[in-house]
């Protein structure tokens, strides 16, 4: 059973609801230099995309967790879904590029009405597919057909899990999630990912639980490889270290944990101009649940919509405007390009 | 001039001890560099030792770096404890070893 599950800031009317209200809490940091001034460094601004090899489209924002790190907010209280006429706009994009990867978050979002038709329509159209999933999505009645779905069409599945202990896992998503992950990823297991030969990836993200930055992705995945098998007898493919941007949740425990100046000087410092050739930003296109598209998830949680050179919503999707549009950044844009840097991939230099 | 000994902004200062000795400076910072690269052992098992040895030399800047490093290299705090316990271990040890010296002198200097 999982614990208590905890209101959004949004349920609490928590001023940091509001990207508007993140942004200005970022802009009152003293900070060494600015985002942009450390591209200027590195030869790198203005920081322009290399084309679209990913479209990463936000579902909504309905969550059956609420982890104190989230920078969606998300939780069993928000109510915004993606419509039908911006689900449909999505597959004509699909339909009418080469975009050769769908990646589907949320929220949870396997709870959209349409998921299952996004991934059925995407794979029919030769794209892979990359499921955002939570794992304990999976042990809900509704939703214990997943492994079996997602595995029947070849679904990347990138799974959250900070930790291979109960105490850290539980500590940042909620009371009980770990024991409810470990059955999902054995049934996860059981369907064929994560098994040698099979094809079918299952790719796990570790957050660090608290201020501090991820360590080498490469040794950590050994580490976890080993742990993983040997306390449950779970196989995964690939770790993917991801640091935690100050948006949202984790920004409002940076806050009230007086871990904010430290926690963005420990990020510029960390700057690291391999990573920032390397963001996700460059290849990605982030649609929001209401259509409005964004350089990346997280500018879409600070309300940060596209260069105004490009278009606003996937309804005016034009590639011509979108493959080399300047990107918008900010200084949580740090948390990308500190040390091995991160993005929805795990650590990019 | 502080008003106390030990100040933890200071730390982020580390690299003002090379302003007088800038050769001297730059062979430690290589050399410390070199030290907690990957290697037999792993940079979070070095971390490891050294939270433990910040604790054994009572180093407030060391255990506040390397207490993040070891959470950094996903060390989590149990290991984290049992590394401060293998430093107060040995600190302790030491201590009690000695008393054997106490004892060899007490038997040379007593009747008893």
């Amino acid at each position: 059973m999982m614990g208590k599950v905890l209101p959004t800031l949004q349920k609490r009317r928590a001023e940091l609801a509001s990207g508007r209200a993140q942004r200005a809490a970022l802009a009152g940091v003293p900070m060494a230099r600015s985002f942009e001034e450390s591209l200027e460094g590195a030869a790198l601004h203005p920081l322009r995309a290399t084309g679209i090899e990913i479209l990463q489209v936000n579902v909504g924002k309905k969550c059956n967790q609420t982890c104190t790190h989230c920078h969606v907010d998300a939780g069993p209280d928000r109510t915004e879904m993606m419509s039908d006429e911006v689900v449909d706009a999505v597959l004509d994009v699909l339909a009418s590029t080469d975009i050769p990867t769908l990646d589907i978050t949320g929220g949870a979002p396997e709870i959209h009405g349409r998921f299952d038709e996004l991934v059925v329509r995407a794979r029919k159209l030769g794209r892979h597919v990359i499921d955002r999933c939570n794992l304990t999505i999976v042990t809900l009645p509704n939703y214990k057909y997943l492994p079996e779905f997602l595995a029947e069409h070849e679904v990347e599945v990138v799974a959250s899990l900070p930790h291979f202990k109960g105490k850290q896992t539980d500590a940042q998503r909620g009371e009980g999630v770990f024991d409810q992950s470990l059955e999902a990823l054995r049934r996860f297991n059981d369907a064929g990912y994560g098994r040698e030969g099979s094809g079918l990836e299952l790719n796990l993200v570790t957050n660090p639980v608290g201020a501090f930055l991820p360590g080498d992705q490469a040794a950590m995945e050994v580490r976890w490889k080993r742990e993983m098998r040997m306390r449950y007898g779970i196989e995964f493919n690939n770790l993917y270290t991801i640091t935690n941007l100050p948006i949202s949740r984790f920004l409002e425990y940076l806050q009230e944990s007086g871990n904010l100046e430290h926690y963005m000087a420990k990020l510029v410092g960390a700057f690291n101009p391999a990573a920032a050739a390397g963001v996700m930003c460059r290849n990605t296109l982030s649609v929001g649940w209401d259509g409005v598209l964004y350089d990346c998830d997280f500018n879409q949680m600070l309300e940060l919509p596209l260069h105004p050179d490009a278009p606003r919503t996937i309804l005016d999707f034009d590639r011509a405007l979108l493959d080399n549009r300047e990107i918008v950044l900010g200084p949580h844009c740090f948390g990308c390009t500190a040390g091995g840097g991160s993005s929805c991939g795990g650590a990019t230099a | 001039m502080s008003e106390h000994y030990y100040h933890a902004p200071d730390l982020a200062r580390f690299s003002e001890i090379g302003e007088d000795a800038p050769h001297l400076a730059e062979k430690f910072f290589d050399w410390y560099g070199a030290v907690f690269a990957e290697g037999a052992l792993t940079e979070r098992e070095k971390a490891l030792i050294a939270l433990g040895v910040a604790h054994a030399v009572q180093c407030p800047y060391c255990i506040d770096a390397y207490t993040e490093a070891c959470l950094e290299q996903g060390s989590d705090t149990e290991e984290m404890t049992e590394a401060v316990h293998v430093a107060a271990a040995i600190r302790g040890g030491a201590s009690l070893v000695h008393g054997v010296q106490m004892r060899n002198r007490s038997r040379q200097l007593g009747m008893g």
